[in-house]
């Protein structure tokens, strides 16, 4: 007779009220209609004499105009910073340090601007840029100034020295962020730098590119230059480069370190990632909830290490989903720029249909499709937060990085069984575990196929902490101690 | 009445700790300087490669999950068993053209790198480990973990010391792993598998293979379940080949192709620091309402 109870109180949010709109104020900003390259301290035109629009996702506009540089604008710039090296490698590590302190500083104070740029660029919410990219992007300098002249004390006895000229490609999904964990540890060490912003989010590196010019730093000691996977390639080939550090997809990850195959150039590859996101039984069901949400649709799920496949333990697996439902239909999506929005904009019209395309193979493959029903602005690139539940590890879409906020739920019963389907991929960058016992907490974690380790908790970077992957997700690290290696020869 | 006939050896290759001929059926033959077959030598193919992947993949897990302390026993214990038969190492050795002098060096030098990796086994964690200081309410560690199942194509001009030298820092951190010996002086190398099965190091934690590494050298970077490759050679063109490969799958690539075997810089916890990766753990402090030091 016993009926199964049903949750008949669920949680009602169609009610009337809802959040009245608070935008972030864009006016004090200054952007310029159009971006040349910055080579040798100053801003110039490009020998391509051509340039691109960069919109902004959330509404479609055009914001400015960026520069392309090809092969002799690559060439100047990796000129400019092979004469800086020679200088910037000999004076002294302390007065070196101080540099990168007074960008950090520099940084902070313009944190708002930042903030506000980045968030118009690359459509990631405000919220998100102003506490999290921008602060941690200051971090990274401040951190890692303080190296400069403390190098011996990291690699005792190995006579640390710079390599020479770094040539940095980073994406478009943590624009400033990633220019300042790759600038920022390459000059600490003594390099100089050629560095390209994705072709999407080129306007806060070029904005760091005038506070370089502003805070004093020798000419040459840092290049930015804009472009496409043309320009790219013309770094990744440039025979003067000593260094090449990617952040990217792992294909193109793949073809640079075939095409440096033969020659002595050094490499670091930060690429895709699908993170086994773990929850037991004996979990926090409500804080594993919220990290789960904060692992998968945090930066619109435009992240190499978010939590894209999550395992339920069975004997929790009904609790946890409604829950998730619950929490995913209070997520606010739209408006990048307003203080409330959780969810933002899709960077590109092309990681938008990328995503689509995914969401429907994965309905083809016969995985239960599952959105919120929130309101999405009619205009600009939007997708809703997205479930796959019952989906089975041979499925597209759980062995393959879609890079948006789509999630995809398989159950397990045993440890031995999460352990095998979390490391049975190809990518090893990241994972997340969610229980109350310790030790089981230590035994997961030493079994997971991945550079780092989330243990209730999601999400999370410091600049004293390095990251990095393993097996196709990459090798060497940024961040911390260990984030310096890639950057010296000893 | 004749004497005695002496029972020559037959070199095998050893994959998964057993003994197999090379499933080719195929053998080169080993001259001393008069021009005499001394011995004949498996030519090793790619399937033999593939099942020495299989063995090697399989040997992983127990391997990297044993204690350092227990694989730091195992390696002395290698050392050990070396140590007890060096009079037939030296006697491949001088076969193969070296002195008497020069075979003995190179024999006690091999005991000694191996006890030198024995002691590193549960040490260089403690030097290449870090507590790192978020600024959250974290706590937050990075430790060396092995980066998996490593191919090596081994120096071609020695035969135990460089075979040593490759295999000793890639096991002494836990990795599991598949050798091409030198393809000119491969005695040693088959000798050097039969003290390894002597030893208690689990079966397929080290697979050697003889054989040719222009035929070799492509598959050996080019497989899907292999992690890392380390190269003690100098051919140019295999190095890019290896090096394009490597990018199938995105394998570490080391080469090694300015090593002095004989020095002690051939030795370091950096090179076994190569073919480890550092895996970042985190987890939250709680942080108690007004909870301080207060003491």
């Amino acid at each position: 007779m016993s009926k199964k109870q049903e949750n008949k109180i669920g949680l009602d949010f169609k009610t009337d009220w809802a959040y009245a709109p608070a935008p972030e104020d864009t006016k004090h900003i200054t952007l310029q209609k159009q971006y040349d390259l910055f080579i040798d301290g100053k801003f110039v035109k490009p020998n391509s004499k051509k340039y691109f629009d960069t919109i902004n996702p959330a509404t479609e506009q055009k914001i400015a105009e960026v520069a392309e540089a090809d092969e002799k604008d690559v060439d100047k710039a990796v000129k400019a910073a092979r004469k800086a090296f020679e200088k910037w490698s000999k004076i002294s590590a302390k007065e070196r340090g101080k540099y990168i302190y007074r960008i950090a500083r520099l940084m902070q104070e313009r944190a708002r601007e930042f903030a506000v740029i980045e968030t118009m660029n690359g459509g990631k919410c405000i919220r998100e840029s102003r506490d999290i990219d921008v602060p941690l992007a200051a971090n990274h300098f401040f951190y890692n100034a303080g190296w400069a002249d403390k190098l011996e004390y990291a690699f005792p006895n190995r006579n640390p020295q710079p390599l020479g000229v770094a040539g940095q490609i980073i994406p478009w999904n943590f624009p400033l962020l990633m220019a300042a964990w790759k600038i920022a540890p390459a000059l600490a060490a003594g390099n100089t730098v050629v560095l390209k912003p994705a072709e999407t989010t080129s306007l806060t590196a070029l904005k760091l590119a005038e506070l370089f010019r502003d805070s004093g730093l020798p000419d040459g000691v840092v290049n930015i230059i804009t472009g496409a996977g043309k320009t790219g390639a013309a770094m990744v080939n440039h025979p003067d480069i000593n260094k090449i550090a990617f952040t990217g997809s792992t294909d193109v990850g793949k073809m640079i370190q075939k095409s440096i195959a033969g020659t002595d150039k050094k490499l670091t590859l930060e690429l895709g990632g699908k993170a086994a996101n773990i929850i037991f039984e004996d979990a926090p069901i409500d804080q594993a909830v919220e990290g789960v949400i904060n692992g998968i649709f945090f930066n619109q799920g435009h992240v190499c290490c978010a939590g894209s496949r999550l395992f339920i333990q069975e004997s929790v697996a009904d609790i946890v989903i409604r829950k998730l439902k619950d929490r995913m239909e209070s997520l606010i999506v739209g408006d990048p720029m307003d203080k409330n929005t959780d969810i933002g904009a899709i960077n590109s019209k092309e990681q938008l249909l990328k995503i689509q395309e995914y969401i429907k193979i994965g309905k083809n493959e016969g995985a239960d499709f599952y959105q919120s029903s929130c309101a999405i602005p009619s205009k600009g690139y939007y997708c809703r937060p997205t479930l796959f539940l019952n989906a089975s590890q041979s499925h597209r879409i759980v062995q393959e990085e879609i890079f948006g906020p789509v999630l995809t739920i398989q159950t397990f019963r045993t440890i031995e069984e999460v352990i095998e389907k979390a490391n049975n991929i190809a990518y090893g960058l990241s994972a997340g575990i969610w229980t109350d016992k310790g030790s089981k907490i230590f035994n997961i974690s030493s079994k997971m196929r991945a550079g780092v380790v989330w243990a209730n908790t999601y999400n999370k970077f410091d600049p004293a902490s390095p990251f990095g992957g393993y097996k196709e997700s990459g090798f060497g690290r940024e961040g911390g101690l260990h984030g310096l290696m890639p950057y010296l020869k000893f | 009445m004749a004497t005695r006939l002496e029972i020559q050896k037959t070199y095998k290759i050893y994959i998964g700790g057993q003994f197999p001929r090379t499933e080719s059926g195929r053998f080169y033959p080993l001259k001393n300087k008069k021009g005499d077959i001394m011995a004949n030598i498996c030519q090793s193919s790619r399937k033999d490669f593939r099942n020495a992947v299989v063995a090697a993949r399989g040997a992983f897990g127990g391997w990297s999950g044993r204690a350092g302390f227990n694989r730091s026993q195992i390696l002395y214990r290698i050392a050990e068993m070396l140590e007890g038969r060096k009079e037939q190492f030296i006697s491949e050795l001088i076969l193969q053209g070296l002195t008497e002098k020069a075979a003995n060096d190179e024999v006690s030098l091999s005991v000694d790198r191996l006890v030198y990796y024995a002691g590193w086994c549960d040490k260089y964690q403690a030097v290449f480990s870090s507590v790192n200081p978020v600024a959250s309410s974290h706590f937050n560690f990075s430790v060396p973990e092995p980066t998996g199942v490593v191919a090596i194509i081994a120096p071609e001009e020695s035969s135990l010391l460089g075979l040593v030298t490759a295999i000793a820092p890639v096991i002494a951190g836990g990795n599991s792993c598949i050798v091409l010996a030198s393809e000119s002086k491969p005695l040693c190398a088959v000798t050097f598998a039969e003290v390894l099965n002597s030893s208690d190091l689990p079966g397929g934690v080290v697979n050697i293979l003889t054989g040719s590494s222009e035929e070799l050298h492509s598959h050996f970077s080019s497989h899907m379940d292999v992690n890392a490759l380390t190269y003690y050679r100098t051919n140019k063109n295999e190095i890019k080949t290896i090096k394009e490969n490597a990018s199938l799958n995105v394998k570490r690539i080391f080469i090694y192709d300015k090593v002095v075997l004989a020095s002690d810089k051939a030795q370091s916890p950096y090179l076994i620091f190569d073919n480890q990766e550092i895996k970042t753990t985190w987890h939250p402090i709680e942080n108690i309402g007004s909870a301080k030091a207060g003491y």
